[in-house]
Parts: structure tokens; C-alpha cells; sequence
């Protein structure tokens, strides 16, 4: 029982840390922000006039393209959120504080879950605060639809978080975040269905498509998308419950004494 | 025994490290583990830390070997790393209660327990200070007064007083050795500075990886005094 306490003890401690560390940025706060609403008030608008689309599930009439990405830009505050607590990560390595979670007596497993809960958490007050943006821009969406969509918000974020972790174990240095921007968020994004529909992207191709069919942050995005419209998109949410339990095995075991980036890093 | 290393081996690829590092150091003991640069030193604070995992050779910790119960080693150790490892924006009492948290300390008895480790180290008037505000001196004594907030059997420390000037050093080493009388926690402090080794303490001489001498400072040391000695034996195994 003792343990149980312990742990979570120890997991409030981690997440009100990650809390008062974010309280600490405001700055990331505001770009955390900000980059959603540039991609919904410009790029939308802009795009708006050259692509339509057709009526297809979860939306039951005409939607406009600003309403469209309205999911994908939720899944976006949550991937740069994933990484950049990877980049964290890999600063607390560097700066020592990762060691000193890393020696505290609970299982590794539990306290990089912890960690990774926190910045969640952290990511979803940002997804809340992007929503109320697009609402006063009367971008509205069902009222239960907001509630709804926390739990997959969580998984998502999740999700995105432990791909964070387990590639920051793999990353040695602070300079490669610029190749994790590179390699993993772009790609990520603008292959999936944040931005545009999977139909819309086989019309142009077929490999495309199936690049976008398999991206687990397509699954993240349409599991938002569904969740937004109190809907359950059960493919959706079984790819983002595999990948996450698939990352966060990575994670663990990227961070495990034995073989993990600590030898490595000497 | 309070802290057993044996035959421990470890290498970075096929570089060696550490070649069947043995020692013991008792309860209560204060044991300076003496070694130059490049010794091995804080490859073995890793492995004791369990940052690394070993590849030979047995750790054990208050009694429990690491590879066989890590969690409850891990729990009766204290340890101050070389670099700091305190949240620069966050206060004092702060940091203290966060790692309180670590070790499954809440509430009142986190509090009650900085308290008395910050008052311990001369630092309670300074509890509600950013660590940003604080002096290297006063940073390092934040990190031991959070080291000791779980009463641990062991302390490590690796290398704590770099960086730091001559007088604070002295102090510090000082308050090491006290403590170590006082409440009897075993010390083991990694330094390649002699001036920091009492003549009472045990002498751990690392060097290139291996055990060159184990023993109290003034037996290893005979008529030589302890820097020439300590020159004489890295040197000769140079």
C-alpha cells in the first residue's frame, strides 16, 4: 500500500513540476499557440476557395476547410508538444536532472509514464486554449463534442509524448532537434489527414494515400476529429492505442540501464 | 558492510573503463575515492547510481545488491552528482520537496525533513530562494541537504566541490566529515584533490580503471605525505 502511495506521490510531484516548468515559459505558451491559429486563420482562409469537400464522416453537411483542420491543428499543438518535451529531455539529461529522476526508487516505466502524463497534460490545457481562439473566431463545434474529445486528446497526446521520449533516448545531443523537426514533425504532419482528407489525397496518389493510411498520427488526428463530433472512430483508436503502447515500450527500453542512451552517451 | 563494490567491469564499446574494481567501505565510514581525470570515477558513480547497468561484477548498497532489489538500494542512497542537478527556477524548498516527492515523502514530513536538512547545511534563511539566485557554494549545499532528506545509509558524492573557491571547499569538506561522525552515513566522496582527505579517512586510490590502494589514509600514506604519495602511485602507474 505503502508502494501505491509512493508512486503516486512521486507521479503529482513530476506532473506539478512539468506544470510550474511550463508556468515558467510563458513564451512557449504563446507559441504553442499561435502556430495553430496562423494555419487556421491564414492558411485556412486562404485554401478555403481551392479545395472542397464533399460530406463525409463525422460531419453530416458542408463543412468549411477552416472547420476541417480544426482536429489536425489539435493533433499539431500536441505532436510540437511531444517533441519539444523530447528536446527537454534531452536537456534535463544534459543539465543533470533527468538523473535525478532516474535514480529515485520507482521503476523506470512509472516515472517516465509519469513525466510523460505531466507534459500531457500540459499539451491539452494548449489544445483547450486553441479551441476557445477558434470559438470566438465562430469556428464552433457540438458542446458535448468539447467534452468528449478529452479522452482522446489524452491518448493522442500520449501517443505523441512517447514518441517523444523514446526518440529523445536515441538523440544524443541538443543540435539534432533540428533533424527531429526535419525527419519526424514534417513528415508527420503533412502526411497525414490533418490538412486534408485521405480521399482527396488518393485522387492525386495511390502511394500518398497509403503513406498517410498508415501514419499513426493520421489515426491521433481522426480519433480527435471523430471524438470532436462525439463520435467513436474504432480504427482510429485502436492504431493510436498500438503505436502508444509500441512507443512507450521504446521509450522503456531506450531508457533502460542496460542498453540505454546513458552507455551510449559515456 | 554498507557499500560493497565487487569486480566490477565495465567498458564503453571496446574501450575499458573500470577492470575488477573491488572495495568495501563500513558503516559510518568516510572514504575518499582518490583518482585523477579519466580514473573511472564517475563511470562508477553511474554504475552505482544505476544510470548505467553493470557488465560485471556486483554492486550492494545498505545490504541489497542492485541488480537483485534496485528499488530498495536506490532508496537508502543519497547522491550528489558532479554537475548540478536543481531546478534553477524553482525555490529552494521547492527543489527539496520535489525530490521528497521521489522518495514518497508528502505533506507535513516533507516539510518538517527540508526544514531540518536546510537547517542542517546553514541554509534555512534561504529556503524560499530561486537556485538561480543562489551561489555555487549554496547550490551545492541545496543538493546535500536534498541528498540526506531520505536519511539514506550511503552518500556518494562525485567531484562536489568543482568549481567551487578555496574557502567554500574547505567548509564543505568539513561539514562532510561531520556529518559523517554525527549521523553515521557512509561517505563515499570521488576527488583528485588530497587536500580534502582527512588522515582517518579510508583511501581509495583509482586509477585507470583499477583499485591501485585501499586503506586509512595514514597507513597507505607511511612517512610520504599524501599528495606525494598519491603522485608516486599514478605516476609509477603511468
Amino acid at each position: 500500500m505503502s508502494g501505491v502511495r509512493h508512486a503516486l506521490v512521486a507521479m503529482r510531484a513530476i506532473v506539478i513540476r512539468e506544470a510550474l516548468r511550463f508556468v515558467h515559459q510563458r513564451e512557449r505558451f504563446v507559441a504553442a499557440l499561435v502556430r495553430p491559429l496562423v494555419w487556421l486563420l491564414v492558411f485556412a482562409a486562404g485554401f478555403r476557395a481551392a479545395l472542397g469537400l464533399s460530406i463525409s464522416p463525422p460531419y453530416q453537411t458542408y463543412i468549411t476547410y477552416e472547420t476541417y483542420i480544426v482536429p489536425g491543428l489539435c493533433g499539431m499543438i500536441l505532436l510540437f508538444n511531444g517533441m519539444q518535451s523530447s528536446l527537454s529531455l534531452v536537456y534535463d539529461r544534459e543539465m543533470g536532472s533527468m538523473r535525478l529522476l532516474l535514480t529515485a526508487p520507482l521503476s523506470r516505466a512509472w516515472l517516465l509514464f509519469s513525466k510523460l502524463l505531466g507534459s500531457t497534460i500540459i499539451s491539452i490545457l494548449q489544445v483547450y486554449a486553441f479551441l476557445l481562439v477558434a470559438w470566438l473566431f465562430d469556428i464552433t463545434l457540438p458542446g458535448w463534442g468539447y467534452v468528449a474529445a478529452l479522452p482522446a486528446l489524452v491518448l493522442a497526446g500520449l501517443m505523441l509524448g512517447a514518441l517523444g521520449l523514446a526518440l529523445s533516448s536515441f538523440i544524443k545531443q541538443l543540435e539534432n532537434f533540428a533533424g527531429v523537426m526535419n525527419f519526424v514533425i514534417f513528415p508527420m504532419f503533412f502526411l497525414s489527414s490533418a490538412l486534408y482528407p485521405l480521399w482527396k489525397m488518393a485522387e492525386s496518389s495511390e502511394l500518398l494515400h497509403d503513406i498517410c493510411a498508415a501514419n499513426p498520427f493520421t489515426h491521433a488526428v481522426e480519433l480527435i476529429r471523430f471524438a470532436l463530433y462525439v463520435e467513436v472512430n474504432p480504427m482510429a483508436l485502436l492504431w493510436t492505442l498500438l503505436a502508444t503502447v509500441a512507443f512507450m515500450g521504446l521509450a522503456v527500453w531506450g531508457y533502460d540501464p542496460a542498453r540505454g542512451m546513458m552507455t551510449r552517451k559515456g | 558492510m554498507s557499500l560493497q563494490v565487487a569486480g566490477l567491469s565495465f567498458s564503453y564499446g571496446g574501450k575499458i573503463a573500470l577492470e575488477d574494481v573491488t572495495f568495501e567501505v563500513d558503516a559510518g565510514r568516510f572514504a575518499a575515492l582518490l583518482g585523477p581525470n579519466g580514473a573511472g570515477k564517475s563511470t562508477l558513480f553511474s554504475l552505482m547510481t544505476r544510470l548505467f547497468g553493470t557488465q560485471g561484477g556486483s554492486i550492494s548498497i545498505a545490504g541489497h545488491d542492485l541488480a537483485v532489489a534496485p528499488l530498495a538500494a536506490m532508496a537508502d542512497l543519497g547522491v550528489v552528482f558532479q554537475q548540478t542537478t536543481l531546478d534553477l527556477d524553482l525555490t529552494v524548498r521547492q527543489n527539496l520537496r520535489y525530490f521528497a516527492a521521489l522518495h514518497g515523502l508528502s505533506g507535513r514530513e516533507a516539510d518538517r525533513r527540508s526544514d531540518a536538512a536546510l537547517e542542517r547545511l546553514g541554509m534555512a534563511e534561504r529556503a524560499g530562494e530561486k537556485a538561480r539566485a543562489l551561489n555555487g557554494g549554496h547550490r551545492r549545499r541545496t543538493e546535500i541537504a536534498r541528498a540526506l532528506l531520505h536519511d539514506p545509509k550511503v552518500l556518494l558524492l562525485d567531484e562536489p566541490t568543482v568549481g567551487l573557491d578555496a574557502t567554500t571547499r574547505a567548509a564543505l569538506t568539513r561539514h562532510i566529515h561531520d556529518l559523517c561522525r554525527d549521523t553515521g552515513v557512509t561517505v563515499l566522496w570521488a576527488t583528485h584533490l588530497t587536500d580534502e582527505v582527512s588522515e582517518d579517512d579510508q583511501v581509495i586510490v583509482l586509477h585507470r580503471g583499477r583499485v591501485l590502494a585501499d586503506g586509512r589514509c595514514a597507513a597507505l600514506r607511511g612517512a610520504s605525505s599524501l599528495p606525494a604519495y598519491f603522485a608516486q602511485m599514478t605516476g609509477a602507474a603511468a
